[in-house]
């Protein structure tokens, strides 16, 4: 038997839903007008007024933001609730340049708990379980989003928080965990760790919420048998919320946006045409509940298909597939987001040529990045150490702008193949958009 | 009373020091000596050569990242205890050794020491004080 959480709304006829979106879009276009000169003038720039958004027919007619604009208007520049009102601050994966903070009301936590506990319940949860959260903790969405919804189902709940690897499998086996939330990767790492020691069968895991990063098909297969549960996908955004923006259900077949929160689309990413359901296109989200940070038509870059056929489960809610792709060059490593515009900005202020070269990997289910540098008579000289030296501020550098550890590689001039047209920058060889 | 040394960066992948040694003998350049230091991921091959204007010339023709640094060569008898000696007289004398390594020449009973030092007139003074001598560029050629 099929279990929600909220069984009235995420099983709610097509026409509520709609009727739901239409009313709270209004209510959240005449807000945004009125408290963010942002979105003012931005809908002054399109000659748009409140009235003319009377239904989700007319969202179309809004202009996007980008993740640009959230950049520009950094800190404050978004907030449609004055600070006294806000209780918590989450940011993107800190990247300097690009760091995106959010801000929440109390109301903006319970609605994001509640999108997150959907997922958990979707999961099969309930408060018999255990809940393992292996998500960071702290600025990163995962361990506090997962956290909240969990405390909400009512398990029992473990903020592990990520890394120790060990401590992870001992309070597993100790405490009988039987949900676990982290990224793919590091499950299919405690998977492996757990063989290793030999204690899988005192795991009493039955299900996995895996998200923050894409994953396969296979990948998927691969947690489900090593470690005997059923692996669950979840979708979101610290822009719009966090983990639970979309989760998957029994079914298992793409996820199901929380509608009532968020109004999905897909657009053309060039035209900005808004395309049919079934057709590939680049994902953007208005959130029409959020009272802190709302967003207009946020254009998340993720390229998936939406679908609202029937789903077996029984929730009516939109279904988007896993992102396909990106419409722009940000990769996801290690569940932190990468712009190549940022290592080659290092690069730069170290003094190291354009030319360069990424290549991001997926050794034993985890991600390596390794950045290739062309080697300069300047940076050069006899002593190892003094290269050394330079290759570790680099490292160090690298490490500071993405918040994760990068390799450098020094190659000889001209190491890097010089291409024709649009250079070569990135090499992605997990394969992690298949389909 | 220095010579010049040529440094040449070399990534760490099969083949890349074959591919500079073949460079040098392509162009008919004789290596007096050459050392390796090597990190995980590249290396720095030292050499010396007679005629450092060519070689360098050559290397960057091909795209070598090359540095030339003045290093000491400092000949010695071929006998025991020599090299001792001079390290002695450096480290008394608080000059600190980065790097050496060893090179033959033709001139019969004699050896020789490449030698980096950070400060290297103060390192001939002591040297020369010891009765220790130093060659110069000039002079490697008809060694």
């Amino acid at each position: 038997m099929e279990r929600y959480y909220q069984p009235e709304i995420e099983c709610a006829s097509r026409e509520q839903i709609r009727e739901w979106q239409s009313e709270r879009l209004v209510k959240q276009v005449q807000n945004v007008w009125d408290n963010v000169p942002f979105y003012k003038k931005k809908m002054q720039e399109q000659g748009l007024e409140p009235g003319d958004i009377k239904s989700v027919d007319d969202l179309h007619k809004l202009p996007f933001v980008t993740k640009d604009d959230l950049r520009d208007c950094y800190p404050y520049g978004l907030l449609a609730r004055p600070l006294s009102e806000c209780v918590r601050i989450q940011s993107t994966s800190g990247t300097t340049g690009r760091r995106v903070v959010a801000f929440y009301t109390q109301h903006d936590i319970d609605l994001w708990e509640d999108c997150c506990a959907r997922a958990i319940v979707a999961a099969g949860g309930t408060n018999e379980d255990v809940c393992h959260v292996s998500y960071g903790y702290g600025l990163f969405t995962g361990g506090p989003g997962l956290n909240g919804g969990s405390h909400k189902v009512g398990c029992l709940t473990l903020p592990m928080s990520s890394g120790n690897t060990e401590r992870q499998i001992q309070f597993m086996t100790d405490l009988g965990s039987t949900i676990l939330c982290c990224t793919p990767s590091y499950a299919a790492y405690l998977a492996e760790s757990i063989h290793e020691k030999g204690v899988r069968d005192q795991i009493k895991l039955k299900a996995g919420i895996f998200g923050a990063e894409a994953w396969t098909e296979e990948m998927r297969h691969d947690i489900e048998e090593k470690l005997g549960i059923k692996a669950y996908d979840i979708y979101g955004l610290t822009e719009i919320s966090g983990p639970g923006v979309s989760f998957e259900c029994s079914a298992q077949s793409g996820m199901h946006v929380n509608e009532d929160h968020f109004i999905a689309e897909v657009i053309n990413p060039k035209t900005g045409e808004v395309l049919p359901d079934g057709e590939k296109g680049e994902l953007v989200f208005t959130s029409i509940t959020k009272e802190a940070f709302p967003l207009i038509r946020y254009r998340t870059r993720d390229i998936c298909i939406l679908s609202r056929e029937k789903c077996a489960c029984g929730r009516t809610h939109v279904k988007m597939t896993k992102p396909l792709g990106r419409s722009d060059d940000m990769l996801i490593v290690k569940g932190v987001n990468v712009f190549p515009s940022q290592i080659e900005t290092v690069l730069m202020n170290k003094g190291y040529p354009a030319n360069y070269q990424i290549i991001v990997d997926r050794v034993n289910n985890s991600d390596t990045i390794e950045v290739q540098v062309e080697m300069t008579s300047e940076m050069f000289s006899d002593s190892l150490s003094a290269v050394s030296a330079k290759e570790k501020e680099l490292v160090d550098a690298l490490k500071a702008m993405l918040g994760i550890y990068a390799k450098v590689k020094l190659v000889n001039p001209k190491a890097i193949t010089r291409s024709e047209g649009k250079a070569v920058r990135v090499i992605d060889k997990r394969n992690l958009y298949q389909q | 009373m220095t010579v010049k040394q040529i440094s040449v960066f070399l990534e760490n992948k099969p083949g890349r020091l074959a591919e500079f040694t073949d460079v040098l003998s392509e162009n008919n350049i004789n290596m007096r000596a050459m050392s390796l230091a090597e990190a995980s991921d590249f290396g720095i091959a030292r050499v010396i050569v007679d005629d450092v204007y060519n070689a360098v010339t050559v290397l960057k023709d091909n795209d070598y990242i090359v540095s030339i640094t003045k290093v000491l060569a400092v000949e010695m008898p071929d006998e025991p205890g020599a090299l001792s000696r001079v390290i002695k007289v450096l480290g008394d004398s608080d000059v600190n050794v980065e790097y050496m390594y060893a090179f033959t020449a033709r001139k019969k009973d004699c050896a020789y020491m490449i030698i980096r030092v950070a400060d290297n007139k103060k390192a001939i003074e002591v040297l020369q004080q010891n009765g220790i001598r130093p060659v110069c560029q000039d002079e490697l050629v008809e060694l």
